[in-house]
């Protein structure tokens, strides 16, 4: 150890080594040791290890920061910080790994492109989440984002031989890599500002610049546009319906809340930090953004019959609703954002995962009349979905109520009953396109009458996606303190 | 002794350079050209770090320049085997043409 790479250095990045270890390790097993098809579920296993080994050195970053009573532990000359917002996000990342994981197993099986990379990248993309949850650095947070963003380019494109795969592939690394452009320069342009790439410091410098500068405001509208891109946010949200839609369904899922909720990590840090002082000139880009996506979000939805697209339509305006946590910029709001993050993820990983656990040789079973009649095949699933979809919607008792209800109460109590009113009229339309799929499900007749195929992990992980909707929702408490001690100070 | 070049002239050439990185990725339609549009956005990007870093005296900047290149190599890499495997399955690079997926 030396002063270069200190004791608390490696204290604060052994889950990341981890991630990065057995994405790595799942490589070489692949290739020398697993090299059968069947021996595949030893790579799964060796997954599982590294979300293990992961999740112990977050939890000993966890009670070492509630031990000693500090709000933050930072190192390598504060690039990267321990508090509870990264704690907070990357309990949330290895969730979100794990049953994405759990129910990727069969479903690359059924679509002929089963290979041990897909573990591989599944770590090596968290391991990039995990750089946007604790990075407090320009130069940290940009290679995370990219390593994540890499990954992701790559799992959208994993079906070689589907050509919707590949489009999908090829349009999100376009509009992926256009956007990283952006945030790039707005950062150039912020390190000019206030020459360093530590988020502190150039909050300091910002602070004491005229707010009015016209090179202020174009580093932070290039670093918003970037931003906006990486959420979905309307008016640069157009990558999301055909990524959502041609990336295999397990890939979609890990898309819609592992990079969103990493995106929006990232988003707080520049917004709350650097940008903080700047509020007044971003603050209007914000509620554009946020109204925008949710009209286009939800009303583009409502004509969908694809429902990874109707998802991600659904997705963008949800985007929408966290955007107006921010908005409202109370500690309600904030906290608010992270709830809601949460709620989404549990709650879009069980949709999704009822149309991976449809999906079998000869029914890709993303189209909503695939789901017709699931309640007489298997009612298990069909109530999975309900409360899932009751969930996005924001219905008592599910967990989205909760998330939903912060944010309106942020609005509220900011005083902006505008916003507060149109968001809750975008739920009114929400409930409309979620009920065609429960119309689907329950008042038509099954169109075949295959049984699904589950396996172990696909019920494992309908277990935990329905426990932790319904969980959140009807404990709401110790998520709530939770999210409450990830405010960023 | 010669006077150095001011600053801003080269912030100006890289928001050019940005510009015209934006205007080939809206306007080009050959899905290659498009994403050498956006290498030539990470330059500018490039070209803006090493301006300041020159100009405050740091390493910050320059140290950023070569994650931006590292960052800009490994987006190649990828992107050319997706761009690769789309012209595989397709024949064919014009961006319009690669449209299965739609509203």
């Amino acid at each position: 150890m030396s002063q270069y790479y200190t004791a608390t250095d490696h204290f604060v990045l052994v889950p990341a080594i981890m991630l990065a270890l057995f994405g790595c390790a799942i490589l070489l097993f692949d290739f020398w040791v697993f090299p059968e098809p069947k021996q595949r579920k030893w790579l799964l296993a060796f997954l599982a290890l590294g979300e293990a080994f992961a999740g112990y050195g977050l939890w000993q970053q966890h009670t070492y920061i509630a031990g000693q009573g500090i709000a933050e532990l930072t190192a390598f000359q504060g690039s990267l910080v321990v508090d509870g917002f990264s704690l907070f996000f990357n309990w949330m990342f290895i969730a979100a790994a794990s049953i994405v994981a759990l129910m990727s197993y069969r479903y690359l099986e059924v679509e002929g492109e089963h290979h041990g990379e897909y573990y591989s990248l599944i770590l090596l993309a968290q391991c990039g989440m995990y750089f946007l949850a604790s990075g407090a650095d320009l130069i940290t947070l940009f290679v995370g984002l990219e390593l994540m963003a890499l990954c992701f380019y790559i799992m959208v494109g994993f079906l070689r031989s589907d050509k919707r795969s590949n489009e999908a592939a090829m349009k999100y690394l376009l509009l992926g890599g256009f956007s990283s452009g952006f945030l790039a320069y707005g950062f150039s342009l912020l390190y000019g500002l206030s020459g360093s790439t530590k988020l502190s410091e150039i909050g300091v410098a910002i602070a004491r610049r005229d707010p009015a500068d016209p090179v202020l405001l174009l580093a932070m509208v290039t670093t918003t546009v970037g931003l906006l891109f990486k959420i979905s946010a309307v008016p640069f949200h157009m990558w999301a319906p055909d990524a959502y839609e041609g990336a295999p369904t397990t890939v979609t899922a890990y898309l819609s809340v592992g990079s969103k909720a990493a995106s929006i990590a990232f988003l707080l840090r520049i917004f709350l930090g650097p940008l903080a002082s700047a509020r007044a000139a971003w603050e209007p880009l914000l509620v554009f953004a946020a109204i925008a996506s949710l009209t286009v979000g939800n009303l583009a939805a409502i004509s969908q019959h694809n429902i990874k697209r109707l998802l991600a339509y659904s997705s963008i305006s949800h985007a929408g609703y966290m955007l107006l946590g921010l908005v409202a910029g109370n500690e309600t709001g904030i906290k608010g954002v992270a709830v809601y993050v949460l709620v989404y993820t549990f709650t879009n990983l069980g949709v999704f995962l009822v149309i991976v656990a449809l999906r079998r040789e000869g029914l890709v079973g993303d189209n909503i009349d695939d789901l017709a009649g699931l309640m007489h095949k298997s009612p298990g699933y069909a109530l999975l979905m309900l409360i899932c979809l009751l969930s996005l919607a924001g219905i008592p008792p599910t967990a989205g109520f909760i998330g939903k209800y912060y944010i309106f109460l942020s609005l509220i109590q900011a005083g902006r009953y505008v916003l507060a009113a149109a968001a809750a009229l975008y739920v009114a339309v929400a409930i409309y396109y979620y009920f065609r799929i429960v119309r689907s499900m329950f008042m038509s007749d099954a169109e075949d009458a295959g049984a699904m195929e589950t396996t172990f992990g696909v019920r494992v992980a309908a277990a935990l996606t329905g426990l932790g909707t319904l969980g959140i929702g009807i404990f709401p408490e110790p998520f709530l303190r939770f999210a409450g001690q990830s405010l960023i100070r | 002794m010669t006077t150095a070049v001011p600053l801003s002239w080269y912030l100006i050439l890289s928001a050019i350079l940005f510009g015209l990185g934006v205007a080939g990725f809206v306007f080009r339609r050959n899905i290659i050209t498009v994403f050498m549009s956006i290498e030539l956005m990470l330059n500018a990007v490039n070209l803006s770090f090493v301006a300041f870093s020159y100009q405050l005296r740091q390493t910050d900047g320059h140290i950023y320049t070569f994650f931006v290149m590292v960052v800009a190599a490994a987006e190649a890499a990828v992107g050319l085997a997706i761009i690769l495997t789309v012209f595989k399955n397709r024949a064919t690079l014009e961006i319009d043409e690669v449209s299965d997926l739609k509203n």
